[in-house]
């Protein structure tokens, strides 16, 4: 038996690094970082930001995106270390610091998001990784005072002609002394032996053992735990408040009101919640108490009825639709959907004197960097940022606003002391920055052949960057893009269209949600597209593939999907498919879906088979798993997910009230992948939008019943 | 002070009695693979075995799991068929979810060698991932049943 190990609460303020999960986070600036001028000039190439090899051979890869499942600590390693013409079973991985050398190459800023990790860092990790090994291969040739030429870089070994070799990490030394080289050839796709082949995560192992640092899991020496009291409606402001039973909860160290609400900060998260819970709130809850979403739902349903301001304008749809043989409109909508990552935020602050050190998962360092320094007082490079693993982004940890760093840094800031403010599943369920909820009115003409001849859509919600820093860069002309795209861009032929867009304004915070505005117009397009299918008396398979003439890309992910999922073959009895598909983030995806529903109205969804074309493919066990992903996350807000609001209250607190896909809703997913030379597109979010259509699509040819609303209701399906 | 045993060790942690297991394993202990998801027992990210049955240490007051044989994450060995078939079937994705996952499949393993893909599902329905690796873990509990039925790990 092992002896006994005392832990006192004193002691583990103490000691609590040495015993656990504590100050592992090996983060370190990598060597000789450009800054002011160099840095800024347009993605030079700066091998030494991105790689590191030691005397042990070991390549440190230094990340600059963001690992939140979708696999960028292997896919972008990938890349590197195809040119480097690495050892793969010496490759580690490190999250980068906050610097420009790490800004996304067409975004500007450190950032994750919009599925854009693999093809934004395509050309630019290649030519990194080839850098580097010319200038390997240079320091081989210059110790043997031979000429470039005759030294090849192969596995981790540069070896000359003759036969005489030296490893990497004998190199690294002089190779990190060379001059970086200007230009660079990449190698021929043919050549490739990493990129396009099937890879396991380098992170799986550490995320299999526990050992897997999120930003929850960080500990520093003398750090508190935050537990904020946030308004109960949004937009509440705190008149007063009495915290003399909160202080008396052993463990609660100080009590301080921050703009986010009241903080009780302890010892440890439980006192902190205990403290919070004893605390005695006035609130004034302003304007926000009078905001429901049926009343929302009442407005953007009026609204809907009138013009907009226009997206897309082809033809002259009234009159088309005027002279339209067959008319169909009709109205669909969706709710606010949180984003629920299992990892409820967090986010670490230690600020000293003329420092302030940041501990979380956050998708968008450059930005909360800034926002960090403006709290803080300092200069931005006071403030250093330590990107842990995310447990689960989905967008919800790209807040432009910064929200969970912003308010981690007014406490730490009031306490003067290292603290971690952490979130309930609660605080997040409730705590806005949802997916808006959207209205949609749409309308189409059919000729006598029932070919569609106009379509008009107006779409109205709010917009997630009006008032954001993202605002200049997503609206155009008055529309904001993340509202209107998947609809906007509507591929079918069709001679006559609008697309308009009214973006009411609410109190209620919306951010980007997984596939962002897709995840509701492939929904309301393509199930639409079905209707009208329908009503012209065809096959929703073909009178799709028949108006895609134009759209090669498109029409190859619908007949792969239709073809390897047996589309127009008799199902088990009570069984029917469904298909759609969208094109988002730069790559195309369609999927079918088995779908059976009970006495009770409970869909089961039996089967996927999903064909994805997001150009050419990095890692294909990436792309099944992104797609598997994907489906599961839309299909969790077809069955299940809402948030609603009653009196300014949201209704929902857990995953009691805001379900998500369990083990027994998930169906088989089958994916298969388009071989494409085009230029890589996104992978992280284009599974999700063409599920719930695909869904609804299959319940509308078993029962008749045309759902327009989501998520899916029982009622709603039994009255069919 | 209350007394654990934890992963085969023993501890006196100064400690309110009524805090979450989870919170001890997580804070006092240091032992951070197990995680807060929800906090009522609703997730699954906070399982651990207490006496070989895997239980959601947020809904356990600590003075409950006295005298009983505690193990979290850490305490598998990375050695286990579950874990070396959650690497090998490229199960994690954002990773959060997984040690809750990795021990109820170990526990439930135990009592059902060979489970149907139904098994599974009734079994592990008390795990939520939002990255959906559900049709993976169904993958890796069949590919560890099959090495422990051939006597592999352990």
């Amino acid at each position: 038996m092992s002896e006994i190990i005392n832990i006192s609460r004193r002691d583990f303020m103490k000691t609590g690094a040495m015993i656990g999960g504590g100050l592992i986070l090996g983060f370190s600036l990598p060597l000789r970082v450009p800054t002011g001028e160099a840095a800024a000039a347009a993605v030079p190439l700066m091998p030494n930001a991105f790689i590191r090899i030691g005397a042990d051979d070991v390549a440190t890869i230094i990340v600059n995106h963001s690992e939140m499942g979708q696999g960028v600590y292997t896919s972008l390693p990938m890349l590197l270390a195809e040119e480097l013409e690495a050892d793969w079973t010496k490759i580690r991985v490190e999250s980068a610091p906050v610097d420009t050398a790490y800004n996304h190459t067409v975004f500007g800023m450190q950032m994750t998001g919009g599925s854009s990790s693999v093809w934004s860092e395509y050309d630019r990790l290649r030519k990194v990784g080839a850098a580097a090994r010319e200038m390997l291969i240079a320091a081989a040739a210059g110790t043997w005072k031979v000429d470039k030429a005759s030294c090849i870089a192969k596995n981790g070994i540069v070896i000359h002609s003759s036969g005489k070799s030296l490893t990497y990490g004998q190199l690294a030394d002089k190779a990190g002394a060379m001059t970086v080289p200007e230009d660079v050839t990449l190698k021929d796709p043919s050549k490739f032996k990493i990129i396009g082949k099937p890879t396991l995560r380098l992170d799986a192992p550490d995320k299999v053992s526990g050992q897997a640092v999120f930003g929850l899991d960080v500990r520093v020496p003398g750090m508190l735990t935050a537990v904020i009291a946030r308004p109960p409606v949004f937009g509440a402001k705190v008149v007063s408040f009495k915290a003399d039973k909160a202080r008396t909860v052993p463990g609660v160290k100080e009590v301080v009101q921050v703009p986010a609400g009241v903080a009780v900060v302890a010892t440890d998260f439980w006192p902190a919640r205990a403290g919070r819970d004893a605390l005695k709130i006035v609130w004034d809850e302003g304007p926000g108490a009078t905001l429901s979403t049926a009343g929302m739902r009442e407005q953007y349903a009026n609204l809907a009825k009138t013009s907009g301001t226009v997206a897309r304008k082809e033809g002259d749809p009234d009159q088309a639709l005027a002279k339209a043989v067959k008319h169909i409109s009709a109205g669909y909508e969706v709710p606010y959907l949180a984003h629920a990552t299992m990892e409820p935020l967090n986010c670490l602050v230690d600020m000293r004197t003329g420092s302030c050190e940041i501990w979380t998962g956050t998708q968008l360092q450059t930005v909360d960097r800034e926002a960090a320094a403006r709290i803080a007082g300092l200069k931005s490079e006071q403030v250093k940022i330590h990107t842990t693993f995310l447990g689960g982004g989905f967008g919800r940890r790209a807040n432009p606003q910064s929200d969970f760093v912003v308010e981690s840094v007014h406490v730490a800031k009031a306490i003067g002391k290292p603290v971690k403010v952490v979130w309930t599943r609660e605080d997040d369920i409730k705590g806005g920055y949802y997916r808006p909820m959207w209205f949609d009115r749409i309308a189409a003409g059919l000729d006598a052949d029932g070919n569609p001849v106009a379509w008009q859509h107006t779409i109205v919600g709010q917009s997630i960057v009006a008032g954001t820093l993202f605002e200049k860069m997503l609206v155009k002309s008055g529309v904001d893009e993340t509202s209107v795209e998947g609809a906007k861009d509507l591929p079918y032929e069709i001679p006559n269209i609008l697309v308009d867009l009214h973006s009411p304004k609410s109190g209620v915070p919306v951010q980007w949600w997984r596939s962002v505005g897709h995840s509701h117009t492939a929904f309301v397009v393509e199930s639409f597209m079905d209707e009208l299918a329908h009503e012209a008396g065809k096959d929703p398979y073909v009178f799709r593939r028949n108006l895609l003439a134009g759209h090669t890309r498109h029409r190859g992910v619908l007949e792969l999907a239709a073809q390897k999922a047996g589309w127009g073959k008799p199902l088990p009895q009570g069984r029917a498919h469904g298909i759609a598909v969208h094109e988002s983030f730069g790559s195309f995806v369609a999927q079918v879906a088995e779908v059976s529903l009970n006495p009770k109205g409970k869909v089961r969804v039996h089967k996927v088979v999903c064909a994805v074309d997001c150009g050419k493919v990095v890692n294909p066990y990436t792309i099944e798993a992104q797609m598997e992903s994907g489906i599961v996350f839309g299909l969790s807000a077809a069955l299940h997910g809402a948030i609603t609001l009653k009196n300014g209250k949201v209704e929902q607190s857990n995953f009691n009230d805001y379900e998500v896909v369990r083990f027994n809703e998930m169906p088989e997913v089958e994916v298969h992948i388009v071989p494409s030379k085009e230029k890589p597109g996104g992978i992280g979010e284009p599974g999700v939008p063409p599920i719930a259509p695909a869904v609804c699509n299959a319940l509308f040819t078993l029962t008749g019943k045309r759902i327009r609303s989501l998520p899916i209701r029982a009622e709603e399906l039994k009255k069919a | 002070m209350v007394s654990l045993d934890v992963n085969g060790k023993k501890y006196r942690v100064d400690v309110s009695p009524d805090v979450p297991l989870l919170w001890v394993i997580r804070e006092q202990l240091g032992l951070t693979g197990t995680k807060y998801g929800c906090g009522e027992g609703l997730c699954g990210a906070c399982m651990v075995h207490i006496d070989g049955d895997a239980i959601p240490s947020c809904q356990i007051p600590v003075k409950d799991a006295q005298g009983k044989r505690i193990t979290t994450i850490e305490g598998i060995p990375e050695s286990h068929p579950v874990k070396l078939a959650w690497i090998a079937d490229d199960v994690p994705q954002c990773g959060y979810c997984q040690p809750g996952q990795i021990m109820q499949a170990v526990a439930f393993l135990q009592e059902n060698p060979n489970p149907s893909d139904e098994d599974i599902d009734n079994e592990m329905g008390g795990n939520i991932c939002r990255c959906g690796t559900y049709q993976r873990i169904r993958r890796a509990i069949h590919t560890a049943s099959k090495v422990m039925a051939e006597g592999g790990g352990k």
